[in-house]
């Protein structure tokens, strides 16, 4: 390509058209800028990318460095799975859902838990008031885990579970859920989210100091790749990150370096790289910025690439980086929520284009409850337009090339290099943030962002740009009330019904297991077979661990 | 000289959702008030205890789980019970609109649900704290 030429005809371009028409029809903003603040220039050409060397940081989709995709074929052999994160209430209750949203065409599980459960308490917890099923389904035993997945072919659908301080007990109620049912731990599949980093970060349902949370992490890596061959020992996730309000530049930048923690401790342990790698995967948000978020995965696919690479990874597999994508709940408004069903079809857009393996799309009522079944439906109606409908699966990494989307991808992966030098000098990921430094860029962030669209910098549809003073007609989801009551009478009985002495026997080498150094893994799997409870297993481990408070600031 | 409006801003409950905590924070902060963040996990009997020791003139509480009509509820009750009837308390987070009379009932002044300006929150505490 001749540069020098393209450079003369884009000064004259500029001189000549762009100039002379700006005088006299001025653009609409001296600026333009992302969701990161970026600048964005009015046009793109061969000029921006003209470093790029095709082969070496492009290539082909199935080969490093996996810019323009994981496989060969991409949504043109498989679509993406399509995912829907639920729960809420009863065991019982989400357990209609799943069936519901299977019917309904969806090809994938994935569980949302409610706080108790998160936080390793069991229902009847004091800390639990109040939280019973609220935003997610409250599980506190292997008999709750046996309700929720009743007739539910768990050896031939995939399971995503949300879950991070108590992991590894609620991977455990899953597992041995599906031995009872006679199914073998190398049959099952599916993802824990076990990914404690962003905990601390950004999401903040953390329960142990950062050691032992990563010590119990690193034991699920090696008990996985040993004993559960199909199953994603993490999902190193963007989302909360960016949920609570950091740029698309620091999520991506936060979200990789974390996953480079996690691989750094795991051969610190002396795990093989090429053992566990593969089964390492990571959760993307889809925001607004279509453009943004595509250049987004695309550079988190070769920055993963050449890390792993470089941290010695050798097979193909430990290279590539699978993710789960969802769209932003912190984009929905409760103002005219309807309207919310468009900005999701412009995430999902965004998210397959960037060639997500799988994805959840949020229902219109997010912004005031949990979804109905009639919002829900709708969200995966949406995510089949978009695969059957839109033409886009037709072919691989479709804007790829484009000037714009491969400049903002070096772009994205220039500053997030930038960022990583920032942790490094703080002392590396536990250091920066015990130092509050992640903490205090997303709250600065969000801070910004919230009053730009105070000051009208931004417009956002229906709540400060074009508003609606009507009455909000939506029906919301309804709980059974009754399900607490329930769920408390259950674990009652169940605490009389089981063999108590077996039970108190398994806690107490898993107590002397977590004060040693082996792995815990086989340990608290023994307890969850006996029918203790996530409260009781979790509070072995709050015994000799200690648990994490954060300092408050704002 | 003008006494600074007090403000403790309490996050109740297991909910780690702080975005908008900090947010509201940092604008009352940025209005003139002095704000008291209390951080995360908090049950009432903290939340209240931090309202006396501080001397605040408002609580505001935040909560996305949707537990507002226990936690929210509790905070009021307890503050009632300890005589803090002088205290001007709010609640933000994602709450139903037919949850918001119920909640102004059991005390709760002011309700501000998502996509609501900082400054709404400001004019509200201005016009109705007591002092």
């Amino acid at each position: 390509m001749d540069y020098k030429k393209i450079k003369k005809e884009k000064e004259s371009w500029e001189k000549h058209s762009y100039s002379k028409h700006v005088q006299k029809h001025p653009e609409r903003k001296k600026r333009f800028e992302n969701l990161s603040s970026t600048e964005i220039n009015p046009l793109y050409t061969p000029l921006d990318i003209q470093e790029r060397q095709y082969l070496d940081d492009s290539g082909f989709p199935g080969q490093y460095p996996f810019l323009r995709g994981i496989h060969p074929t991409m949504h043109r052999g498989r679509l993406w799975t399509m995912r829907q994160f639920a729960g809420f209430g009863s065991a019982e209750e989400t357990n209609q859902r799943y069936k519901y949203l299977l019917e309904h065409g969806e090809t994938g599980l994935s569980v949302a838990f409610d706080y108790p459960t998160l936080y390793g308490y069991d229902t009847d917890h004091p800390m639990s008031r109040g939280e019973f099923g609220k935003c997610g389904v409250a599980i506190s035993s292997l008999q709750d885990m046996e309700i929720l997945f009743d007739g539910i072919p768990i050896d031939k659908v995939t399971t995503s579970m949300t879950i991070n301080g108590p992991a590894a007990i609620v991977w455990a109620f899953y597992i041995a859920n599906a031995e009872n049912r006679g199914i073998s731990k190398d049959v099952i599949g599916g993802t824990i989210q076990n990914d404690i980093l962003k905990e601390y970060i950004a999401q903040k349902s953390y329960i142990f100091p950062p050691e032992p949370s990563m010590r119990l992490i690193v034991d699920t890596f090696e008990y996985g790749s040993q004993h559960v061959p199909r199953w994603n020992t993490i999902s190193i996730s963007g989302y909360h990150i960016r949920e609570a309000g950091s740029t698309a530049i620091q999520e991506l930048a936060f979200t990789v370096g974390d996953g480079v923690e996690y691989v750094k401790w795991a051969l610190e342990r002396g795990l093989e790289i090429d053992k566990f790698a593969p089964r390492l995967s990571f959760f993307f948000n889809a925001h607004n910025d279509i453009l943004e978020e595509i250049a987004k995965y695309r550079a988190a696919r070769r920055i993963w690439a050449r890390e792993m690479k470089n941290l010695g990874a050798k097979k193909t597999r430990s290279m590539l980086m699978r993710f789960h994508t969802q769209t932003a709940g912190c984009s929905l408004t409760a103002q005219q929520p309807e309207i919310n069903i468009v900005r999701v079809a412009l995430q999902g857009l965004a998210a397959v284009l960037g060639g997500t393996q799988s994805l959840h799309t949020n229902s219109m009522d997010e912004a005031l409850a949990l979804p109905s079944e009639k919002a829900v439906r709708i969200a995966l109606r949406t995510q089949q337009i978009i695969a059957e409908e839109s033409g886009v699966t037709h072919t691989v990494d479709p804007l790829g090339g484009s000037y714009y989307i491969e400049w903002l991808t070096d772009h994205m992966e220039e500053e997030t290099y930038k960022y990583w030098d920032k942790v490094e000098r703080l002392g590396g990921v536990l250091p920066a943030i015990e130092k509050g430094f992640y903490q205090r860029e997303i709250a600065h962030a969000a801070y910004k962002y919230q009053k730009e669209i105070e000051e009208k910098k931004r417009i956002v549809v229906g709540v400060n740009e074009y508003e609606l003073d009507e009455p909000i007609d939506i029906p919301l989801l309804k709980m059974d009330e009754k399900g607490e009551e329930r769920q408390i009478h259950r674990l009652k009985k169940l605490r009389k019904d089981r063999n108590n002495q077996k039970m108190k026997r398994n806690l107490d080498r898993l107590q002397k297991a977590a004060e040693g150094e082996e792995n815990m893994m086989p340990y608290i799997l023994d307890c969850v077979h006996s029918y203790a409870t996530l409260g009781e297993t979790c509070q072995v481990l709050r015994d000799v661990f200690g648990e994490y408070e954060e300092p408050a600031d704002y | 000289m003008e006494q600074k409006i007090r403000v403790l801003v309490a996050k109740p409950g297991l909910d780690g959702h702080d975005r908008g905590a900090k947010i509201v924070a940092r604008a009352l902060r940025d209005a003139g008030m002095e704000v008291i963040y209390t951080g995360l996990h908090q049950t009432a009997e903290m939340i209240v205890e931090a309202a006396i020791q501080e001397d605040v003139d408002v609580v505001g509480l935040s909560l996305l789980s949707g537990a507002h009509m226990t936690l929210f509820v509790d905070v009021a009750h307890l503050l009632k019970k300890k005589g803090m009837n002088d205290v001007l308390l709010l609640g933000g987070g994602i709450i139903p609109e037919e949850d918001i009379p119920k909640l102004h009932k059991e005390g709760i002044a002011g309700v501000f649900g998502p996509g609501t300006p900082c400054d709404e929150i400001v004019s509200f505490i201005k016009k109705n704290v007591k002092k």
